[in-house]
């Protein structure tokens, strides 16, 4: 094999020699184990062992290899199994005890075992009956991989099988071209940054470009702050080298020389695959002096963040990068004229680099017809909450919110009814379901109040309350603020303590005004993004679900029968059998009365846990609970959880 | 570089160079915009808000203090979008820890008190918080109380950009931020030189020099321009003088050169002195049993007869003269002379040649 890339066709002879697992050799056996940190959250690594021991066991000719994350982290582990001339059939949720019988059954005797079979990869025209192919999965149909294509079909660990894949093929492609023309392709496929502020990615190229000062850096933005977002991880661990691709092509376009990955220290196995991807690429030369033999050069050093959410706002990553505390500064100046070291530094999101490659290689055209005119291209999302397939999906942009939720994510769970989505992590706004048709795009999500942000999508059914949703963002936001500037700082403490007191039922006819006075003034004086986006959970609130708050203040009444000081529960004595269930089980005594007559709750006793709830048997639905002024006839808010 | 840049503000036509902020071309034709953490010693942040002005065509807000001038732009500096946004920042910043101004040493100095005023705000829009932070009383110079800071990190920037200490930062996050040394230790047991550049700086009374508290209130005190006696710096400095009785000292950057308004632990703190019971006010004249009071003139003679005895006696090379280095230069020169022509010896030294 090459030991040093100098030339393109290096990378085509790596590629001739090299197989990926998809290529079973004759009488062989590949076995592929999902192995990011939700597969081995779920137990990947013991499913990895418990592979090789029975393979070795039967001393079959077989391979085990470790794979990246394909999107679908609720199946984990997944296992896929490739037999020569055979479809590829991958396994769902594979603990060590299926491993002998897919072995035994599969493997050995030819019969794919049922109870864990997901999908089948049809390969030629063989293709097995009664397994569904992935188009046929309703939360794959729909998706557009081009982020996430290698993810789960490549050892990450192995620059081998990235190269087999057609990789760095892009940087050599580019390598040829003028800097300018790179930049002008990377302009005219419409990218934008997918970090959060969706700035159009080549103009921030050019702007670097024609910056004076040198040397001059290119930084990756891994420190993924938002709460439930694990996009760029997925990238980093089960793709990594897409990610330093892209960053060796803005570096060749923008005229640096240095790069940074600014990545949470939170995310080991991202660190260690980035740290091998990193190692690997510089022996091969593919990092390091005169890449390609040309006389470009560029390396990669990796800066550990320590987990301050606002580390991931642009100058505050610098200051961090510095050895500064992580605090934002006013801009302008912005990073493209003063950013590391005060020279001029191209800073974009793991996602937006990921992008870089296939747009390259590709061509312009072929990415803007992806996605709406002022969104090209796809978004990875990360669908989580109350939604039936939680995890990573990639969409082309203007996908309506209704398909994802619904044909992608499944729909609510528990046959809920559907109440909101809050898209682009703790300072996007909450939109209704009026809104369910809008397409997702930086326009269109902004216009409803909303933010693309990095592309987390929460997903809340009929039992979550407004007022509680907003609190618990604000809660999240002002402990985050840097403190730097009075607006974030007091004024986000000030929002967070309003909502508290309207959950609390103590809300004053005046604080819809204040919230939404308070709200906005925030939105347009804080210092930098996270100040000026953390309303919007409040200003969507107001705007979509403004009955339920005044609900809160003028009639001290949870709709959704959430917010424990405004609900109580109460037992209807004509459903009640007198079972017991719900005496026995209420934790402080608070429920009195003789077996086979219809009990009661002390309400002074009661501490609203809603055990009692949870437990009275569904054929009789007894217990409801309630909320609003016990004067007027309370209203009953539900009679499940 | 003859490029000049024209803009309006408030519909005054401006010419001025590049680079000028929105705030000091505004200052250049007389219009006021307010500010709190912005001060000309030190590089702006832009972090208080309170200098917020309506620039068209932003979708926000600017900070007047860090953005810079551009060819057409049109600026507005009070209107009613930019003053509720001001009024709101400094009510957040007024209930923000416990400012009770009438105990406040700072009472009648302090900005916020002054822009509060200017505001027009007569009452709280939110319930006071207090920080939960106990005041520093670790040292005998600097009394650091928290409830009083507003985060302007004008006092970190004196102490990095300045005095070059880089003993205070920003600690913690959200609310419970806090200006902190090192490990959040007390001054006392900080880097902390005790220079008072930080105290110089805070526009508020979370930095106040201990041994003038009350001792007098800002407009009570009857500032006496002098330099500083402790080297030949020559450092100017403000005694703030209150019934004849020196309460405090301080500086002003206008004073200029030497020291533009800094000064060091001795200048700054070290004046307790100067009222002190055992402090010598007139000459002593030994004898047998001890020391007797004399006037300055009985004194000076008895100086100058046994000068003039030993010279006599011995030669004027008996006798030589040592300088100190707490004179000032014009004191030194005026030593050597009187060394050199009245004694008429070249013996002549100075301490800081030890
Ligand atoms: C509070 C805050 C947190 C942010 N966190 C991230 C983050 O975790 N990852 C990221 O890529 N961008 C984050 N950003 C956006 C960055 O400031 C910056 O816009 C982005 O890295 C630019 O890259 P892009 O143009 O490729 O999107 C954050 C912004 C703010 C205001
Ligand atoms: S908006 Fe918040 S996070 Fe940003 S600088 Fe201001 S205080 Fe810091
Ligand atoms: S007294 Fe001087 S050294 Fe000490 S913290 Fe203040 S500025 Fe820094
Ligand atoms: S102590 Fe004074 S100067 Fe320092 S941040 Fe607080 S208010 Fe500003």
């Amino acid at each position: 094999m090459i030991k040093k890339i100098t030339t393109p066709d290096d990378l085509i002879r790596i590629k001739k020699q090299t197989r990926t697992f998809e290529k079973v050799p004759e009488k062989g056996v590949h076995v592929a184990v999902g192995m990011n940190t939700c597969g081995m959250a779920s137990g990947a690594k013991e499913t990895m062992a418990a592979f090789r021991e029975s393979l070795a066991y039967y001393d079959l000719d077989a391979k085990v290899f470790r794979t990246g994350c394909a999107g679908m982290c609720f199946y984990e582990p997944l296992v896929d199994v490739f037999l020569p001339g055979q479809p590829r059939i991958t396994y769902k949720g594979l603990s060590c005890d299926g491993v002998s019988r897919v072995v035994e059954d599969h493997i050995l005797g030819g019969q794919v075992v049922e109870n864990w079979v997901l999908a089948q990869t049809v390969v030629g025209d063989k293709r097995l009956p009664g397994i569904p192919t992935y188009d046929e999965i309703p939360y794959c149909r729909g998706q557009h991989k081009i982020v996430l294509a290698r993810c789960g079909h490549i050892d990450p660990e192995d620059i081998y099988q990235y190269i087999a894949m057609d990789g760095y093929a892009a940087s050599a492609k580019a390598l040829e071209m003028d800097p300018e023309q790179v930049i002008d392709t990377i302009r005219r496929s419409g990218l934008r940054g997918r970090g959060g502020a969706g700035f159009p990615t080549g103009l921030k190229w050019q702007f670097v470009r024609e910056a004076k000062g040198h040397p001059k850096y290119i930084i990756c933005n891994a420190d993924e702050g938002d709460p439930g977002a694990f996009m760029d991880r997925s990238i980093l661990e089960g793709d990594p080298h897409a990610v330093l691709e892209g960053m060796l092509i803005a570096a060749y376009a923008v005229g640096a020389t240095r790069g940074y990955i600014y990545v949470r220290a939170e995310y080991p196995l991202a660190v260690e695959r980035l740290r091998k991807a990193i190692q690997q690429a510089c022996d091969l030369g593919l990092l390091g002096p005169n890449i390609f033999g040309s006389d470009f050069s560029f390396d990669i050093r990796l800066k550990l963040g320590a987990g301050a959410f606002v580390c991931g706002e642009e100058t505050a990553l610098i200051a961090s990068i510095e050895g500064k505390r992580g605090m934002p500064h006013p801009r302008p100046p912005f990073p493209a004229q003063n950013g590391l070291w005060g020279k001029p530094t191209n800073i974009n999101n793991v996602e937006t680099y990921a992008n870089v490659a296939p747009i390259i290689s590709n061509g312009a055209e072929w990415y803007a017809a992806i996605g709406t005119p002022d969104s090209r291209g796809t978004k990875v999302f990360c669908v989580t909450g109350k939604i039936k397939h939680s995890g990573l999906i990639e969409v082309p942009m203007g996908t309506s919110l209704r398909k994802i939720v619904y044909d992608i994510g499944g729909g609510i769970t528990a046959g809920r009814a559907f109440k909101a989505v809050q898209t682009g992590g703790p300072s996007g706004g909450v939109l209704p379901e009026a809104l369910l048709d809008l397409g997702v795009g930086y326009k269109e999500l902004a216009e409803a109040g909303s933010i693309m942000g990095s592309g987390g999508m929460v997903v809340m059914d009929e039992n979550t309350c407004m007022a509680d949703v907003a609190r618990y963002f604000l809660s999240f936001t002002r402990s985050e603020s840097c403190g730097k500037c009075t607006p974030c700082r007091e004024g986000l403490t000030r929002l967070y303590e309003i909502l508290d007191r309207i959950c609390k039922g103590n809300g004053h006819a005046d604080d819809l005004d204040r919230l939404e006075s308070l709200a906005t003034t925030i939105k347009d004086t804080a210092l930098c993004g996270l100040g000026l986006s953390a309303p919007n959970p409040v200003l969507t609130v107001l705007k979509y679900f403004r009955e339920e708050i005044e609900a809160h203040i003028f009639e001290q009444r949870c709709p959704a029968g959430v917010c424990p000081d405004l609900v109580w529960y109460r037992i209807n004595a004509d459903r009640c059998s007198g079972c017991g269930q719900c005496r026995r089980a209420c934790p402080v005594e608070a429920i009195v009365g003789r077996p086979k007559v219809p009990h009661e709750i002390d309400r002074m006793k009661c501490v609203k846990c809603g055990t009692c709830l949870e437990v009275c048997p569904p054929r009789f639905h007894a217990v409801e609970c309630v909320s609003g002024q016990v004067a007027d006839e309370p209203q009953a808010v539900s009679s499940e959880r | 570089m003859a490029k000049t840049i024209s803009l309006t503000i408030n519909g005054k036509r401006i010419t001025t160079v590049p680079g000028t902020t929105i705030l000091m071309a505004a200052r250049q034709v007389g219009i006021r915009i307010p500010t709190l953490c912005y001060h000309p010693r030190l590089s702006a942040t832009g972090s208080c808000r309170v200098c917020m002005v309506e620039v068209r065509g932003r979708p926000t807000l600017m900070p007047s203090c860090t953005t810079t001038v551009e060819d057409g732009m049109e600026v507005v500096t009070a209107n009613d979008r930019v003053l509720e946004a001001r009024r709101l920042i400094v009510q957040l910043l007024l209930a923000s820890g416990n400012h009770n101004c009438l105990t406040c040493q700072s009472n009648g100095a302090c900005e916020l008190q002054k822009l509060a005023y200017d505001l027009g705000i007569e009452a709280l829009a939110f319930p006071a918080r207090s920080s939960g932070y106990p005041r520093d009383d670790s040292n005998a110079m600097i009394e650091r109380d928290p409830d009083k800071c507003i985060l302007c990190s004008r006092c970190v920037r004196a102490c990095q950009e300045v005095q070059v200490n880089e003993v205070l930062d920003f600690g913690y996050r959200g609310r419970r931020s806090k200006i902190v040394t090192a490990w959040d230790l007390p001054y006392a047991e900080s880097d902390c030189v005790f220079c008072g550049e930080c105290v110089s700086v805070c526009p508020t009374g979370a930095l106040t020099e201990k041994q003038a508290k009350f001792q007098g209130r800002p407009w009570e005190l009857k500032k006496v321009r002098t330099t500083c006696p402790y080297c030949g710096t020559g450092c100017q400095l403000d005694l703030n003088v209150r019934d004849g009785r020196v309460v405090k000292v301080t500086s002003d950057t206008l004073h200029g050169p030497p020291n533009y308004g800094s000064l060091c632990v001795k200048g700054r703190f070290g004046y307790d002195f100067i009222h002190h019971p055992d402090r010598l006010t007139a000459p002593l004249v030994r004898h047998k049993e001890g020391f007797r009071k004399a006037s300055w003139d009985e004194a000076l003679d008895l100086v100058a007869s046994r000068f003039s005895q030993i010279k006599q006696s011995y030669g004027a090379d008996a006798l030589a003269g040592l300088s100190s280095a707490r004179c000032t230069n014009e004191e030194n020169y005026l030593f050597q002379k009187l060394m050199r022509t009245a004694i008429g010896t070249n013996n002549i030294d100075h301490c800081a040649r030890l």
